[in-house]
């Protein structure tokens, strides 16, 4: 053995994960790109969807509901969406590119906590994204208070665990940031048309209406949709977020390289 | 093969009076007022810069690398490389581009896994003792980046918040000339101040043992020179320096001992006074004469092996005293040497010998 006497097993302070945090909040907030795109777009197209009288008028087609109601959990599907898939692996993809990532390698601090550090900004920025809508559409556009309050906040988490290992995955995937922006605008935009934003749901032929539901996306808003508007959302859609989660976060850790 | 530094073991050659300086003020000459004191005695002192390990039983070398390999596919980049260096020794490693050197560093710190021989820094091994060996080791790789909107301070904060033992940062920032630059982004500093944060960065954890990949590659001369002031301040605190370079004026300036790596083996090991003599197959003497002469004035002397014309000049090569033979031998035949050059053999020339030697040998020198 070494003669070595080492303070107490080296690992890094607590306190750098603290900075890794702040670091990467003040990289989100000088790159408002995501900020503007996660929460500002879905709170605008919330704000005009409000503001059309028509939107407002409950539809027989849409199964009793207005389409506002509809377009709430769509909204926060698409904060979500945007935020995990677009603006969580281009930065990682970046950093791995750049060398960040082997260069913290040579530190005490495990290259994993920048990932986390990420994560916790995301998540605080589609937490923001999420209750901003919520509060806006009940204090000015007449809707009710969720009807589940547990139910919505487990349908949230799950839909933002699957989507970020979707998002994790893809970093994992991509060699260049360009090849992550390819892979991330290929896996959004159908995401985005399954979860209704074109044209909804209830409206789609039955084998889309299936798929839809089978998508990441789709499940989040029917999910939501549900603890919203009826009670606990039922199992399906939670379990097909579950699964999303459990298979891409698996894919991600095996093939996630850090150089 | 004994150091240059001074007769003592280096490593215990502590310069005391440098510990106290502090701040950005000039350090006095060397050997002002040296100290010998022993091992990391500076762990008991309250240094700015440098580690504050507990001292250790002396013996156990900084770094040891004993037959290392390691191949890429087909590519052998290193093959059996041992050197170790010893604590507060600055240790150059030297070659061309593509000689391995990069490789064997990377191994050394961990980065890199070899395929074969052993690697231990201070005692610990890189792969087993990442823990440990990430905490007592700070490395500036040869390519490294930060994010492009983060500013030098924020970037210095999260790294010195990374280590139990953080050194002074201000001093750090000061020695090289960034302490105006901590409210600027990244991506506006010019390319040799980035090369200078990640100098800072390598040794703003304290370290007992700091690798540095081509520190100074695309500083410009008086900030290389700063370099140098802060690498020779840091080893004053008992830190042991591993310099990749192959500017020979900074092996020269710097390095106690010089390890010559080409194609993946270690040519050579020496001091750089010591490579250099290695390599001295002579002096050359260069002149105008002031009139014609027989040229068996010269080739008869015993110092002189070779003489050439060079357009009006004359180039003569020998051994011993020559500049004082030619010039007497001349000045007995009534002419006058003018325009007199002489070159010493040099690092250069060394490095040129030896792995041209090298390269015609196969490798056998080592």
């Amino acid at each position: 053995m070494t003669s070595l006497h080492l303070p107490a097993r080296s690992r890094a302070p607590r306190a750098a994960f603290g900075q890794m945090v702040l670091n990467e909040a003040r990289l989100a907030w000088r790159q408002p790109a995501g900020i503007i795109a996660g929460v500002g777009i879905s709170l605008l197209l919330l704000v005009i969807f409000g503001e059309v009288p028509v939107f407002q008028q409950a539809s027989a087609r849409l199964g009793g509901l207005s389409a506002f109601q509809i377009y709430i959990p769509i909204l926060i599907a698409f904060s979500i969406g945007v935020l995990a898939l677009t603006y969580l692996p281009g930065p990682l993809v970046s950093y791995r590119e750049l060398g960040i990532l082997r260069r913290l390698s040579t530190t005490p601090v495990p290259s994993s906590w920048v990932l986390a550090a990420q994560l916790v900004v995301q998540a605080c920025l589609m937490a923001v994204a999420v209750l901003t809508l919520l509060v806006v559409s009940i204090a000015f556009f007449g809707v009710s208070a969720p009807k589940n309050p547990g139910g919505l906040v487990l349908a949230l988490v799950l839909a933002i665990a699957a989507l970020f290992s979707i998002g994790l995955a893809i970093a994992a995937a991509a060699k260049t940031s360009g090849a992550a922006r390819g892979l991330m605008a290929a896996a959004f935009y159908p995401m985005m048309f399954l979860s209704g934003l074109y044209y909804p749901v209830q409206l789609m032929p039955g084998v889309l209406q299936a798929i839809s539901h089978a998508s990441p996306l789709g499940a989040a808003v029917a999910a939501i949709q549900d603890a919203m508007l009826q009670g606990f959302p039922p199992a399906e859609p939670l379990l097909v977020l579950l699964a999303y989660a459990v298979v891409f976060g698996f894919l991600a850790k095996r093939f996630f390289r850090w150089e | 093969m004994g150091m240059p530094q001074s007769t003592a073991d280096p490593r215990l050659d502590v310069r005391a009076d440098r510990l106290q300086e502090g701040g950005g003020g000039r350090l006095p000459p060397d050997g002002a007022a040296t100290t010998s004191v022993n091992g990391v005695a500076a762990s008991t002192q309250d240094t700015a810069i440098g580690p504050r390990w507990p001292a250790r039983s002396a013996g156990t070398p900084a770094v040891e690398i004993a037959h290392l390999r390691k191949t890429y596919g087909a590519l052998v980049a290193v093959d059996d490389i041992s050197f170790s260096v010893a604590e507060g020794e600055i240790f150059g490693i030297l070659g061309p581009n593509g000689a391995g050197k990069t490789t064997t560093v990377e191994c050394a710190v961990g980065l890199r896994s070899p395929d074969s021989g052993t690697i231990r820094l201070l005692g610990l091994d890189p792969q087993a003792d990442k823990d440990e060996v990430h905490e007592i080791v700070g490395v500036q790789l040869q390519a490294s980046a930060f994010p492009a909107k983060l500013r030098v301070g924020e970037i210095l904060d999260m790294y010195r918040s990374f280590y139990r033992r953080p050194a002074d940062v201000t001093e750090l920032v000061e020695a090289l000339g960034l302490a105006g630059k901590r409210r600027d982004y990244y991506r506006s500093l010019s390319g040799g101040q980035r090369q200078r944060l990640s100098v800072v960065l390598a040794l703003i954890g304290g370290p007992k043992i700091a690798v540095l990949d081509e520190m100074t590659t695309g500083l410009d001369p008086q900030a290389r020179r700063d370099a140098w002031e802060l690498i020779e301040k840091v080893r004053g605190h008992g830190v042991t320096i591993v310099l990749v370079t192959h500017f020979m004026e900074e092996a020269e300036r710097l390095c106690d001992r010089v390890a010559l790596i080409d194609s993946g083996h270690l040519v050579a090991l020496d001091t750089p006074a010591g490579l250099t003599a290695q390599a001295r197959g002579g002096s050359r003497v260069r002149f105008l004469p002031s009139g014609p002469f027989d040229a068996q004035l010269l080739t008869g002397l015993p110092e002189v092996t070779a003489v050439e014309q060079d357009g009006r000049h004359v180039i003569v090569t020998g051994t011993g005293e020559l500049v004082n033979a030619v010039i007497l031998a001349l000045h007995a035949a009534g002419v006058t040497a003018r325009d007199v050059q002489t070159d010493a053999s040099t690092l250069e020339d060394a490095f040129v010998r030896l792995t041209g030697n090298h390269l015609h040998q196969n490798g056998d020198q080592s």
